[in-house]
């Protein structure tokens, strides 16, 4: 695919404002092992992209320290491979950039300097399994000018920002796009993924154009105001896709994935990448009961889990209860302590007999290095 | 000009393992799996690169197509280096002809100008198939504190079990004034783990002298030690004290394995300063489901666990299903067990199937290892006896 990838990493970190307290919402840790953007990024590597851009803005070390130098991707190449876009500080810009136009507007150097012919956006805030060859094929087939990739969803199942709604008609032209709407009329809306195609060089104009004119907002100066300008096609997915726009979404989201049929359709094609940490395999104890849940690498278990989700090198000491939790790596739990309906962030440490619990539509978030 | 190396590796990993019987049917012993998530010969790879030597030459002979693979260019173990790094040699043809590897020690010959790049002062001879924590560096200070000419890792081991060794008699400071190559009456207790290390001018001195030589095994421990030891060399012991296995066999491999398990295993590999490296599986965490029950066991990426697991070590993406039964064994990547069915005390190859209600095995002591080869498909309901070995898919 002669396409470059391109990932915002801070776009959406205002929705989740617990887990982005000292992060971006590209690594934000998910499914046991896993970072947001190891989504976004395994999908690009396993359609054939082998240059990608991760535009970050602030608290980005520890993804730079996720990501290192892209081997784990496979993206360590000498041409093109993993490329981190740090703010670049222009001289008429005294402040971050705030919007997506902004963002793109300081990697203009990046996209001018590419050869690829098209470009992959995407966000990190998505979890799914995607192949781009796909959405390149509906675009040429289409002949479009940008293909903007939606899926379909319940109304009710909405929350955060930035979500901006499609109606599509039948051969998937874009023809009206509603941002944040106050109302929905229909039972399923065409949700944007925030994942698009375009012409490398038409993304070079549009950012230019809309510079110009003093425009900030890509999705309202950009896409909308281009709907009856140019060919915007939209392409459904319709394999595994969630978005984390809140707290409640990614603990629900998270725990949706210990159904099989979930993680079959997360996992399946192609596998997904990470950063590979040398963890030894878990290791259980002879009063360990485990129910219902999924276990990382280099965790030691000597009490009871049950339908949960354990990161990378949690200790669970003998007696401990754990239910309906999201433990990230390094969390340790003494003994005979009692863990429902809690997410810890990581290296957190609930000490023994401690008896903890949220309740599952309002789960307990514990901060990273709290003792408790 | 680049910097010498102080310390060059050479990994001795030809051997076929024939004692391992289907096991290395395709693949060369050091490419064993081990543990859940490593093979034999990360242990080496990994002590060499946590020891600070970041030079190893892997002698490779037998099946290297998947040893090969597995090591690629090293970057698992940080061995992926612009000067130096890890490097397979395997037997070449050169103008005077071309030859296998006869023995440990003329596969060391042959490649005497791989080390001779690095100009090292010192060169140390691992074997592939020994599991253990050991640091060289260590070794190597022992070996310059005593201006020793060659240095030989040793181990001490119960009286009664040393005639199953190389046994090492020393003096004084630990001076070896004689070899014994399984003894009879062992006077020391003191075996060879087969780990060397030489002054370079002195190994490829009496390399070349053992070529030149008609009746000669071309062995270290048989041809090299011995004639240097005739000559007066200065030969020391270093006694390495800690976990040493030598998986050479169906029951040491298998041990080594049981090893890992307990709340205090006897071998401890979690130990975040002396990391074992491997190449890790691209798989999602593992899945222990409803009814799936797992106790005192190590249970790797990817599984699939519905059934019960006691006392065993699954590797990557290993499935067990409803109602099955999987007890003291060790399993390997990408194996099924079905409902219902048991495997009790078993070591099963990758990629095998064991059918609906089958049972593999035998709870009865002492114990019989059973051992299923690879991609090996066990019919629904089929018993297999405890201690039977079945090879795998050819």
């Amino acid at each position: 695919m002669d396409a470059l990838g391109i990932i915002f990493s801070n776009i959406h970190d205002a929705n989740l404002p617990e887990l982005t307290a000292g992060r971006t919402t590209a690594s934000i840790p998910f499914c046991g092992r896993y970072r947001l953007i190891d989504f976004a990024l395994s999908n690009m590597v396993n359609s054939g992209l082998t240059k990608v851009g991760v535009i970050t803005k602030s608290n980005y070390q520890s993804l730079m320290d996720h990501v290192g130098s892209g081997k784990d991707w496979d993206l360590a190449r000498r041409h093109g491979g993993l490329i981190i876009l740090p703010p670049f500080g222009v001289s008429e810009s005294t402040s971050l950039y705030s919007t997506r136009l902004e963002a793109l507007k300081t990697v203009t150097g990046f996209l001018a300097k590419s050869t690829e012919e098209f470009v992959v956006l995407s966000d990190s805030d998505v979890v799914c399994n995607m192949d781009y060859k796909d959405l390149m094929e509906f675009h040429s087939r289409r002949q479009a000018d940008i293909t903007l990739v939606y899926h379909k969803t319940a109304p009710q199942s909405i929350s955060g920002n930035n979500n901006i709604l499609l109606s599509v008609e039948e051969k998937g032209r874009v023809t009206d796009m509603a941002f944040d709407p106050s109302e929905y009329k229909s039972e399923e809306v065409n949700m944007y993924a925030n994942v698009c195609i375009m012409r490398r060089t038409l993304l070079q104009n549009l950012i230019a154009d809309a510079v110009a004119h003093g425009k900030r907002h890509f999705g309202v100066d950009i896409l909308g105001a281009n709907v009856n300008r140019l060919k915007i096609f939209a392409w459904e997915h319709r394999g595994y896709f969630v978005r984390i726009s809140s707290l409640q979404s990614y603990y629900d989201e998270s725990l949706k994935l210990l159904d099989k049929q979930n993680r079959d359709n997360l996992f399946a094609s192609g596998g997904v990448y990470t950063k590979v940490k040398d963890s030894i395999p878990t290791t259980y104890g002879e009063n360990a009961i485990v129910k219902n849940s999924l276990i990382a690498d280099g965790c030691c278990i000597e009490g009871e889990v049950y339908n949960s989700i354990i990161f990378r090198g949690v200790k669970i000491g003998r007696g401990t209860v754990v239910k309906n939790s999201i433990l990230m790596q390094d969390t340790l739990v003494g003994e005979n302590a009692l863990i429902n309906c809690l997410i810890t962030d990581k290296n957190v440490v609930v000490k023994d007999r401690r008896v903890l619990s949220g309740c599952s539509t309002h789960p307990f978030f514990v901060h990273k290095k709290t003792v408790l | 000009m680049l910097s010498k190396k102080e310390c060059v590796a050479m990994l001795l990993a030809g051997g076929q393992g024939s004692r391992l019987f289907t096991l290395t049917s395709k693949i060369a012993k050091p490419a064993v799996p081990f543990g859940g998530k490593y093979r034999i010969i990360d242990f080496p790879l990994s002590n060499c690169i946590n020891s600070g030597i970041d030079t190893v030459g892997v002698l490779t002979q037998y099946e290297p197509l998947e040893l090969n693979d597995y090591i690629g260019n090293g970057q698992p173990w940080d061995l992926d280096r612009m000067y130096g790094g890890v490097h397979i040699l395997s037997p070449y043809q050169a103008k005077k002809g071309s030859e296998w590897y006869k023995g440990t020690a003329n596969a060391i010959y042959q490649n005497m100008s791989f080390i001779k790049r690095y100009n090292p002062e010192y060169v140390l001879i691992l074997s592939g198939d020994h599991i253990y924590k050991m640091n060289y560096h260590k070794m190597l200070d022992f070996h310059k504190e005593r201006g020793a000419d060659v240095t030989v890792a040793t181990i001490e081991v119960p009286l009664e079990e040393a005639s199953r060794f190389g046994v090492v008699n020393v003096g004084e400071g630990n001076q070896i004034v004689e070899f014994e190559e399984k003894p009879k009456k062992p006077k020391s207790n003191l075996a060879s783990m087969g780990i060397y290390i030489f002054n370079a001018e002195k190994l490829y001195k009496y390399l070349e002298e053992d070529e030149q030589k008609e009746k000669t095994s071309n062995d270290f421990g048989k041809n090299i030690l011995p004639s240097m030891l005739a000559d007066g060399q200065r030969m020391f012991a270093y006694v390495f004290s800690g976990y040493w296995k030598d998986v050479g066999t169906i029951d040491s491999l298998y041990e080594a394995n049981m090893d890992l398990l307990g709340s205090n295993p006897s071998f401890d590999i979690s130990d975040s300063d002396w990391k074992i490296h491997s190449k890790n599986p691209i798989a999602p965490p593992h899945y222990i489901g409803l009814n799936g029950e797992v106790k005192g066991s190590i249970v790797a990426l990817g599984c699939e666990i519905e059934g019960k697991v006691e006392n065993s070590i699954l590797s990557a993406n290993v499935t067990v299903e409803e109602g099955a039964c999987v007890s003291g064994s060790v399993i390997f990547s990408g194996c099924t067990v079905k409902k219902g069915a048991k495997v009790i005390n078993t070591i099963i190859d990758e990629n095998a199937v064991i059918g609906e209600n089958a049972v593999v095995g035998s709870a009865e002591e002492p114990k019989k290892i059973t051992v299923l080869g690879r991609e090996l498909v066990v019919a629904e309901g089929e018993v297999i006896e405890g201690g039977k070995i079945v090879e795998g898919v050819k």
